[in-house]
């Protein structure tokens, strides 16, 4: 559209940004970032090169041994950041390879669309040769053949930006066939979706990637036995993907030193925080950083208001309460106070903020975005979502809250088909446990009395 | 990768054509995919983008340039939420109802949005320019609350900006 | 084999299943729904939920589907763990939510997978408060109904129409909790399986339409064990009557023939026998043209016997749609002289033929099951959906199969469905099929569109470069080289070779050829197999009884050599030109035909006995395997009609038997005639063994047809009369017409006239009466094979015929047609909604020599007008015209076609 744009496109349009300094960044301590600009503008592929872009894929082509590369990023126990902080490198080397095996597909996973997360789209928009520079070395270890990057439909820029750096790199002979003279052949199609959460989930993912309705796969077989078209498939995080250069580069030592002591699990972390907070933000950060330290960066809550609870890394992750934010945020500490770390990506509830109208925003969001296969999810989450509009309104009833308790338990993992339902149970089961009274006072009726109909239906 | 399956039938064509341009674009995107059924979104997109939806008769024609059964393009145009089965407005309005905007404006955005249209969620304006849909979360939490108008993402937006914001797209 | 251990208990199970289905077979009860016997695990629905425990030492274990678990060796489970139950109970729970909760009006009450699980699992207090999502339903043409808001979303419709049958205008729509399962745009499901929809769908969404007008409960329908009539399969069915009528036909397992699924002409294609016009008493009509005047049947056996006495010569002509009994009577009555199968002289030649290369080329003819085993198939000259319905099912599974052969090799078990469909997509194993035009089966199948002789020719081709010892094929072309070659070379390659062919094209060399390929295979793969399919429902029983054709008895009839006829269920203007039928009843001074329907035939009959039809009557039929099975009368008609005559065939040709010999007729059971046939054709001989005779008794009783809680039976007649008469007695069977009578599962029984056991009360209640659950019959499956492959040696065939040359002649290519191809399924009213509008299908060259374009309308003499179907890759020289559309139309006759001028077809 090229007519004359009113000013407030402009000014409210949305930019990703990093609330982080080229000054504060350096290639020893932030090696997701410190190549970005601090104009925003795409690093292209000169500017990468310049960089020292490409210099792990060189090395490792050159060592041609993709075993290797799996042992390192093994050894320097690189977990998804896709939110269930798998072992990359042991994901890898459990993907089917050899024998008549035929070469497979690698999926990198940028759906990206769990709410309060908005990690993937910075990389992708600003450092798109980082993440295809991290395929490039997944596809090798992996023995792939040909990647996807599974984006969602609303990132029209990244689309863009990823298509271009794609174009950029095939050209110079970074994808395509004989990558840089070592024989290995690779390339790249980002695929689009439109729309629905549920693509996330990887087996969802890779049926969405064959045209088909996003519902999730039984595993096993995983999709490294049988993923996309039955063909030995990996799927990681973009987050995940742009790790792995510097691994091969720097080894698996200087990846475990990164996080310092604060720690076990290495290397850093893009965290963030949204909600009402002063500078709503992302940063990298070694892996291990404190809740406190992120909600400082961020400058504290906004107008002085009280943080009531929050959640670490997303609608899935369960809740956490103030006095959690001086724990270091990885995957193991996170998980034992009944959360998960997720992505990392924190979002800050205030005190006045009702956590039944929350739980009942959240549990719309999932109940909506239920792909539809398994009954517990597709059944009982909407009734989740009923009940908290009940009590919303006052018109809950005895027994309702025994009720959520139930359905929460009843969504838990290994009950449904796959983790989405369990997503949807954390913060249920959490809100209830710490903020049971906030839903007792939505019980204004005794069991089983007459309603007036209709109870709001709302949305879902 | 994959080729168009030809299929002989003694079903006659049903009268909706697609237009070359999308046929072969279609055809293009084929290309990337071991199989013709992964093309599907695609080609429903690419339909969408000529009609603003996609329409009954639309579906059995793309199937037969897929060479899939036209249940499958069906139950594939009907479970993502970004292709729509039913007419829409020239643009569409996409307000971001997740957490993060939840918690910081989203019920005055939306209810703005609702006073400005005219219109609910599912709704098109009478002049048929805007339809006001849901969306999950833009992944534009830090500039909450957060909506999209067609392929643009605004963030944050307050009531205030709306009525300026929604003159860019007459 | 493997152990586990089920609450404490342990259990021998076969280790290569699931938990749900081990668990099931052991008769331990666990609720589910997604998951079917046929159709394998998908995790869906979370019902069969139990707990399983790592070890011996681990009491806290974890909630695990069991239909997603292995039943390996030493697995630990509860299904009584009070979580597991809890859970399950939530499940239901969840699933009732949306659900109308209509059962007094539903369909499928009764017999509702739904309501059995729901009682299962102790639901029966509603907490949901809120409004229930409502939907629009569709139409979805003449056999299938469709209520959406009583779906559960197992997801069990889609996977079966399009996963299992193939089907492309189903689907599933929408998400979260607004999935939709119906046809992308609302109209007639395209599937010739649909119906299986009604029986595979667990609540009451697809119901049988056909059933709607008349609607009954399960309960209140009398069964009996049948054998489908519609053509050579011979797939178990359970019809149900109410009031003296059909009511619907289910689907009987039978683990060899047709396991769960029936095709929809089986299931709907009965209403001939409910037809208002079928005769009821015997008639007599003096001139041709005459209204016939009804007779008693006393005077009517009286009379005719008397006029045959007073014949010179009676001809009988027998059917290949009437019981062995029947025919043999008929044979008894005129004499094995003068008896005629009935069936036209070229179409009993292939049959006869069929017989031979069964016993003779070396392989084995598998079961319709088996042929899921077969890793390569080639048809030769068949379009078997369309000419036996449920066999095309069963080709499509083996295609499929190949997936499983996949799996295996990475540990991927053969019930994790969904899994193996990712695993093998667009991979099949090799199904070739030689046929000139679309077959169901194409999606899944390399087809080459040739005319008749270049099938026989690539046939034989194939043969000799399996074997160079089978002749050379003389001028051979090229690209017909290398097809025989890729066929050859995949039939080789294949652990399980399997040939199909048949009668369709009515060709002697096409089934040389297949006789030759099979003979090829026998001296390679042990394993292989060879498949034959005939035309009717007893098309090979008839064969294997022998008898004059068709032709012989018009000739005599025709030349005075003979001045009377008796007819048994056989319209003979279906088989032959008019003319010549007209000429030969015409100088026949008696025709004494027998049927249930008023065919053309029985039009011109100067007596006519009221027969019984399949529904009416016992007796036994051959089916394409050569399997001998017996079909059981399913209600006595003069029960509730008590003017009506209807007898069997046999029992009628019986008495006229022993009127002949001034004997009084004396009653006869079908027990006595079996055996009698059996002794007189040595081919036979093992029918006695087809089902147990009437003597049979379990725990001293007889069979109940009835279910426990049919209601209404002393009302039944009330306007007849107010005392309640004694039900009919059976001397046939073991069966009784009544529900007094043994009906249960514990004792194993290959006669099963309804499946039920105490809570299940669907079809999934065959589960009950199966050794494992999709297994076998736990009294074994019905039936007895009648051809066996026999030691010996036969010459390859070189009737090899000529390349064909260009000729002027347009001939006929009668093709197989699944609705309409059948003369009695074609007079019911929901198959005759499902036949094709008339088309000939023609080449460009030979359209444009007659001048006419797709669409345009052609005729045949005074035939209907059929429209033009234009296809690319018809073989030229030839018109493509379904079977049924144009009686009496010989396979590649010369036709002279005309076109029409203007008006609608
Ligand atoms: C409902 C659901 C949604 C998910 N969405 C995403 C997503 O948007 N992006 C992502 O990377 N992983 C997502 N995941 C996690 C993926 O399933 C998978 O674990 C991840 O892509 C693996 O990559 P990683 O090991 O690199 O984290 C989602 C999981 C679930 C259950
Ligand atoms: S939990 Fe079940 S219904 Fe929910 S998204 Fe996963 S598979 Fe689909
Ligand atoms: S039967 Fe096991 S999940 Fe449905």
């Amino acid at each position: 559209m090229s007519q004359s744009i009113p000013s407030q496109r402009q000014s409210t349009q949305y930019r990703s940004r990093l609330l982080q300094p080229e000054t504060e960044r350096s290639a020893d301590t932030h090696p997701l970032t410190w190549r970005l600009r601090d104009d925003g503008e795409a690093v292209w592929l000169d500017e990468y090169l310049r960089k020292d872009g490409y210099q792990s894929v060189r090395k490792a082509l050159n060592e041609g041994d993709p075993q290797a590369v799996i042992a390192n990023m093994k050894e320097a126990n690189v977990r998804g950041r896709g939110g269930a902080g798998f072992s990359a490198g042991l994901k890898w080397s459990l993907t089917l390879q050899g024998g008549d095996m035929p070469r497979g597909y690698l999926i990198c996973n940028a759906d990206e669309m769990e709410p309060g997360t908005f990690k993937d789209r910075l990389l992708m928009e600003q450092q798109p040769h980082l993440l295809i520079e991290g395929m490039i070395l997944g596809a090798y270890a992996n023995n792939s053949f040909y990647g996807y990057i599974f984006l969602r439909g609303e990132y029209v820029e990244s689309a863009r930006v990823l298509n271009r750096a794609i174009d950029e790199a095939r050209e110079a002979g970074w994808l395509g066939p004989d990558i840089n003279g070592s024989g290995f052949d690779f390339d790249i199609a980002v695929h689009t979706g439109a729309g629905r959460y549920i693509c996330g989930e990887e087996t969802a993912l890779i049926n969405s990637l064959e045209g088909k309705r996003a519902n999730p796969r039984a595993k096993p077989p995983f999709p490294g036995q049988s993923g996309a078209w039955g063909k030995p498939s990996v799927v990681n995080n973009v987050e995940t993907l742009c790790n792995v250069p510097a691994v091969i580069l720097n080894g698996a030592d200087w990846y475990q030193g990164l996080s310092g002591d604060r720690t076990k699990d290495g290397g850093t972390k893009l965290y963030g925080v949204s909600g009402p907070v002063e500078k709503p933000g992302l940063w990298e950060l070694p892996m291990g950083t404190t809740g406190a330290e992120i909600l400082e960066r961020a400058g504290g809550m906004r107008d002085n208001r009280q943080l009531k609870a929050w959640l670490p890394g997303g609608a899935s992750t369960g809740f956490l309460l103030p006095e959690h934010l001086d724990l270091p945020l990885d995957f193991d500490t996170v998980g034992k106070e009944g959360s998960r770390l997720g992505t990392g990506l924190l979002t800050v509830v205030p005190q006045e903020m009702s956590m039944v109208a929350l739980m009942r925003n959240l549990e719309e969001f999932f109940a909506r975005e239920s792909c539809g296969w398994c009954t517990p999810c597709r059944d009982g989450l909407p009734w989740t979502v009923k009940l908290l509009q009940a009590l919303e309104h006052g018109q809950g009833e005895e027994g309702d809250i025994e009720l959520l308790d139930k359905l929460a338990a009843d969504c838990g993992p290994g009950l449904t088909f796959c983790a989405h339902a369990p997503g949807a149970a954390m913060p249920l089961e959490t809100a209830l446990r710490h903020f049971r009274h906030e839903f007792e006072q939505g019980v204004g009726k005794p069991r089983g009395e007459a309603h007036e109909d209709p109870i709001p239906v709302g949305q879902v | 990768m994959a080729e168009p399956v030809s299929t002989s039938t003694l079903i006659g064509s049903d009268g909706f054509e697609l237009h070359p341009a999308d046929e072969t674009a279609i055809l293009e995107q084929l290309k990337h995919y071991e199989q013709p059924q992964a093309a599907c979104i695609d080609a429903l997109k690419i339909v969408q983008r000529r009609h603003g939806w996609v329409p009954d008769d639309a579906i059995p024609a793309i199937a037969r340039v897929l060479g899939i059964g036209p249940g499958a393009v069906e139950g594939v145009a009907t479970f993502y939420s970004l292709i729509f089965r039913q007419p829409v407005g020239r643009h569409v309005v996409l307000v971001c109802d997740s957490s993060s905007c939840f918690l910081t404006g989203f019920d005055e955005l939306k209810q703005a949005l609702v006073n400005e249209l005219g219109v609910d969620y599912g709704g098109t304006t009478s002049d048929n320019r805007f339809t006001l849909l849901p969306v999950c979360c833009l992944g534009a939490c830090d500039g909450a609350p957060a909506l999209m108008i067609d392929n643009d993402t605004y963030g944050p937006v307050t009531p205030d900006d709306l009525p300026r914001l929604l003159e860019g797209y007459p | 084999m493997a152990i586990i251990h089920v609450d404490g208990q342990d259990y021998e199970v076969n280790g290569a299943q699931n938990l749900l289905q081990a668990c099931l077979s052991l008769g331990l009860d666990i609720p589910y729904f997604c998951w079917h016997p046929a159709m394998g695990s998908v995790g869906a629905c979370r019902q069969c939920a139990v707990r399983q425990y790592k070890d011996e030492d681990d009491d806290k274990g974890s909630l695990v589907m069991s239909c997603m678990a292995p039943a390996a060796d030493q697995t630990r489970i509860s299904i009584e763990d009070e979580e597991a139950k809890a859970f399950r109970a939530s499940v239901v729970e969840w699933l009732m939510i949306n659900h109308p909760h209509d059962c007094p009006v539903c369909e499928e009450g009764g017999h509702c997978h739904l309501q059995d699980m729901t009682v299962m699992t102790g639901h029966d207090r509603r907490r949901y408060r809120f409004r229930k999502r409502t939907r629009r339903n569709q139409e979805l043409g003449p056999f299938i109904a469709h209520e959406m808001n009583r779906c559960i979303t197992c997801y069990r419709c889609v996977r079966f129409y399009n996963d299992y049958a193939g089907g492309t205008d189903l689907g599933a729509f929408g998400a979260k909790d607004n999935v939709y399962f119906g046809r992308y745009a609302e109209g007639t499901l395209e599937s010739p399986f649909a119906g299986n929809l009604t029986e595979v769908c667990p609540t009451g969404v697809f119901t049988d339409k056909s059933h709607s007008e008349q609607y009954t409960r399960k309960w209140d329908l009398q069964f009996a064990p049948s054998v489908c009539h519609q053509c050579s399969m011979g797939c178990n069915i359970s019809p149900g009557e109410r009031y003296g009528s059909i009511r619907r036909i289910e689907n009987r397992y039978h683990g060899e023939v047709n396991g769960y699924f029936l095709c929809d002409r089986g299931r709907f294609g009965y209403g001939y026998v409910n037809r208002s016009d079928r005769p009821l008493l015997p008639e007599w009509r003096q001139q041709p043209d005459e209204e016939p005047t009804t007779l008693e049947v006393d005077t009517a056996l009286a009379r005719i016997t008397d006029t045959l006495r007073h014949s010179q010569r009676v001809i009988g002509i027998g059917s290949p749609r009437a019981s062995l009994e029947s025919n043999h009577q008929l044979r008894e009555l005129v004499g094995a002289d003068n008896f005629s199968t009935g069936i036209e002289a070229r179409e009993q030649a292939c049959l006869a033929l069929m017989d031979d290369l069964q016993r003779t080329t070396g392989l084995h003819t598998p079961t319709p099951r088996q042929i899921e085993n077969h890793d390569a198939i080639l048809v030769l000259g068949e379009d078997p959906v369309q000419s036996a319905g449920r066999l095309g099912l069963n080709m499509r599974q083996a295609a499929l199969s190949r997936r499983e052969a996949m799996g295996e090799k990475i540990g991927i078990p053969a019930w994790n469905a969904e899994a193996l469909k990712t695993l093998g997509q667009d991979v099949y194993h090799p199904l070739h099929i030689a046929w000139p035009t679309a077959t169901e089966l194409d999606d899944v199948a390399t087809r080459y569109p040739l005319a008749p002789e270049e099938i026989a020719r690539l046939g034989f081709a194939v043969a000799h470069i399996i074997d160079p010892a089978a002749p050379v094929v003389d001028n051979l072309d090229p690209a017909t080289r290398d097809t025989a070659q890729r066929i050859a070379d995949d039939l080789m390659a294949a652990e399980r070779p399997l040939v199909v062919s048949g009668g369709s094209l009515v060709s002697d060399s096409v089934l040389q050829a297949a006789g030759n390929i099979a003979q090829a295979l026998a001296r390679r793969a042990r394993q292989g197999g060879l498949v034959l399919i005939r035309r009717e429902a007893n098309s090979t029983g008839l064969s294997l009884m022998g008898g004059q054709t068709l032709d012989w008895a018009m000739d005599e009839l025709t030349e005075g050599r003979a001045d009377a006829v008796v007819v048994l269920e056989n319209d003979l203007y279906q088989r032959l030109p008019a003319q010549r039928v007209d000429q030969a009843l015409a100088r026949a001074d008696i025709r004494v035909v027998l049927d249930h329907q008023r065919t053309a035939t029985l039009a011109r009959a100067s007596f006519t006995l009221p027969a019984a039809s399949f529904a009416e009557g016992d007796g036994t039929l051959v089916n394409l395997e050569g399997r001998a099975q017996r079909f059981f009368q399913v209600y006595e008609p003069g029960y509730l009609r008590p003017e009506a005559r209807i007898h069997e065939s046999w029992r009628w040709l019986h008495a006229l038997a022993a009127g002949l010999r001034r004997e009084d007729a004396t009653d006869v059971n079908l027990d006595e005639i079996t055996a009698a046939c059996a002794e007189a054709h040595p081919a036979l001989t093992g029918m006695v063994e087809a089902a147990p005779g009437a003597g049979y008794r379990i725990e001293g009783l007889r069979l109940a047809r009835e279910p426990h809680r049919y209601s209404g039976r002393t009302a039944m007649r009330a306007n007849l009369s107010v005392s309640e008469p004694r039900p009919p007695q059976d001397e046939d069977t073991p069966f009784a017409f009544s529900m007094e009578g043994y009906s249960g599962f514990d004792h194993p029984r290959q006669q099963v006239a309804f499946a039920w056991a105490p809570g299940w009360n669907s079809p999934q209640a065959w589960n009950k009466f199966t050794d494992e659950v999709g297994g076998h019959l736990s009294g074994g499956d019905p039936g007895i094979r009648l051809i066996h492959r026999q030691p010996g040696h036969r010459d390859y065939s070189l009737r090899i015929p000529a390349a064909a040359t260009a000729e002027n002649t347009l001939r006929a290519l009668v093709l197989p047609s699944l609705f309409g191809g059948d003369e009695t399924s074609a007079r019911a009213e929901p198959i005759q909604q499902r036949m094709a509008t008339p088309v000939v299908i023609l080449c460009h060259i030979d359209a444009e020599a007659l001048d006419v374009h797709h669409g345009d309308t052609l005729v045949l003499g005074d035939s209907p007008a059929m429209t033009v179907h234009e296809q690319d890759d018809w073989p030229t020289g030839w018109a493509g015209l379904p079977a049924g559309l144009l009686p009496g139309l010989a396979q590649g006759e010369a036709l002279t076609l005309s076109k029409t001028t203007g008006g609608e077809p």
